[in-house]
């Protein structure tokens, strides 16, 4: 459970967040929580609610709500995840999406360093004896969190080239990509500044589109700092058909593996031919939270974990 | 069987015929990839270890482990005898396996043995043990070279250090974990 000092200091987060947010005249919005269909995703379980099942991020309605004319929207709220549970999941976890119609995943990257600018800044003015004790350590190490002067970028072909052992086309061909990825890059990512991990192998963006002058990789990238992954964002696949042919694809691996499955989300595939040029975010929450506490574990960064009941 | 989701520290599962124990556990999940369960092991049997990275549809074998309450009996040559306290089953443990654990072992003493397919394994003391002082120095009064320990030796021939009261024929407290002294017993 966290602390009285503790639940200030996120409730002054997401105070935060939608402060910025708002600013910059986005809409607030909030969609159900709970949905008939989902997206089929090879790697996410979605929680089953009734018939009906929990979402594992808002990104169905909210692209709608694009598709049907909002131009910047963003949403706080809570999503699920079956058997997620380690320092860095939660089965339930709050998520910050955000969606701009007529960008691409460049000014999603400026957004993101423009929100931790903001929290960085008004946080520490309100909690300038806290930060002092708080942020002494970071997940990998002692050293403090910096959430200031990120924006560089690095490609997850020359991340790999830096950092791992293989290159990335070998440990893609052996299957060790995430392997590589989690034990040899990771923990460089963003420990001096935040960083972003940029234009991934297309198999792993099945929502992204794809480099106009690569098609190999897809514009997806992820923010990270002192090595957490805070965010996944990408210039979104407004192609119906496409779309609809990369879900299939999910829906006849997760048919031929026994899982659990929803249907083909129509309404939103529809949706997408009103889509021209669009790109969002997912943000974890409780992962910032974490680190601005200087705790190495979610569980430490929401008002009740599992072991709390 | 287990899946990977019920991987954590301490679980008990079988490779290839033999007991491991999670030492060390993490879950992750980068973006949109797979979930990884690394583990840290350790065989039970030969104490060796080993780091592994697991993918969900991985599935283990349980352990064949069962742990029962046993009297120690005796030691011949170098082995150990053991009698079931329900089932009055006797069993004997090599001085090898024993390990450290012989320096506290006195006659009747009750601990528990682990059995991997019905062989023992291991045997885990009680965390505390009171033991004879069979061999001490007396303490020279008003000694006062700087020497604030002395060794003794107790009923077992397992020699410790003390404080410098403790005598010949008082019993003494040791922690099994660390094999250190803890207090002197009155009885």
């Amino acid at each position: 459970m966290l602390s009285l000092p503790e639940l200030h200091m996120r409730a002054a987060l997401l105070r935060l967040v939608r402060a910025y947010f708002t600013r910059l005249g986005f809409l607030e919005v909030d969609t159900p929580v709970r949905q008939p269909v989902v997206i089929p995703e090879r790697n996410i379980i979605p929680l089953q609610a009734g018939n009906w099942f929990l979402q594992a991020s808002p990104e169905l309605c909210m692209k709608r709500l694009l598709a049907a004319g909002c131009e910047k929207i963003f949403q706080l709220c809570p999503c699920f995840r079956d058997e997620e549970r380690g320092r860095l999941h939660l089965e339930e976890f709050m998520m910050l999406e955000w969606y701009r119609n007529g960008a691409d995943y460049s000014d999603l990257m400026e957004d993101c360093n423009g929100l931790l600018e903001y929290v960085a800044e008004n946080f520490r003015a309100e909690f300038a004896e806290e930060c002092r004790s708080f942020r002494t350590s970071s997940f990998y190490g002692e050293a403090a969190i910096n959430l200031r002067g990120g924006g560089g970028r690095l490609s997850v072909a020359e991340a790999f080239d830096r950092y791992s052992p293989v290159s990335l086309r070998q440990a893609l061909a052996t299957e060790k990509f995430e392997e590589i990825l989690v034990i040899n890059v990771e923990p460089h990512l963003g420990v001096d500044a935040p960083v972003f991990l940029c234009d991934y192998p297309k198999e792993q963006a099945s929502l992204a589109k794809l480099k106009d002058d690569d098609p190999s990789v897809a514009e997806r990238f992820e923010l990270y700092v002192s090595g957490v992954e805070l965010a996944n964002g990408f210039s979104e696949l407004t192609d119906a058909c496409e779309q609809k042919r990369r879900f299939q694809d999910e829906l006849n691996f997760l048919r031929g593996n026994n899982r659990r499955v929803t249907g083909m989300p129509e309404r939103f595939i529809k949706a997408l031919e009103n889509l021209d040029k669009a790109a969002g975010v997912a943000f974890g929450v409780d992962r910032l939270f974490m680190l601005m506490l200087g705790k190495k574990s979610l569980d430490e960064a929401v008002s009740f974990a599992a072991s709390d009941f | 069987m287990y899946n990977a989701s019920d991987l954590r520290k301490g679980l008990k599962i079988q490779i290839d015929g033999n007991p491991f124990i999670v030492t060390d556990f993490e879950f992750s999940k980068p973006g949109k990839g797979q979930a990884l369960y690394r583990c840290k092991m350790r065989n039970m049997i030969s104490g060796n270890q080993f780091t592994q990275t697991y993918r969900s549809n991985d599935k283990f074998e349980k352990a064949d482990l069962d742990e029962r309450k046993m009297q120690y009996l005796y030691n011949q040559d170098n082995d150990y005898y053991f009698m079931d306290i329900e089932s009055f089953e006797q069993i004997f443990i090599t001085k090898e396996q024993m390990g450290d654990n012989i320096n506290f072992l006195i006659d009747n003493m009750e601990l528990q043995v682990l059995l991997f397919g019905g062989k023992p394994i291991d045997v885990s003391l009680p965390i505390f043990v009171n033991l004879l002082v069979t061999k001490a120095d007396p303490w020279a009064k008003g000694d006062t070279s700087g020497t604030d320990t002395k060794p003794v030796t107790v009923e077992t021939g397992y020699v410790l250090q003390v404080p410098p009261f403790v005598e010949e024929g008082e019993k003494i407290q040791i922690d099994t974990r660390t094999g250190q002294y803890v207090t002197r017993v009155k009885e």
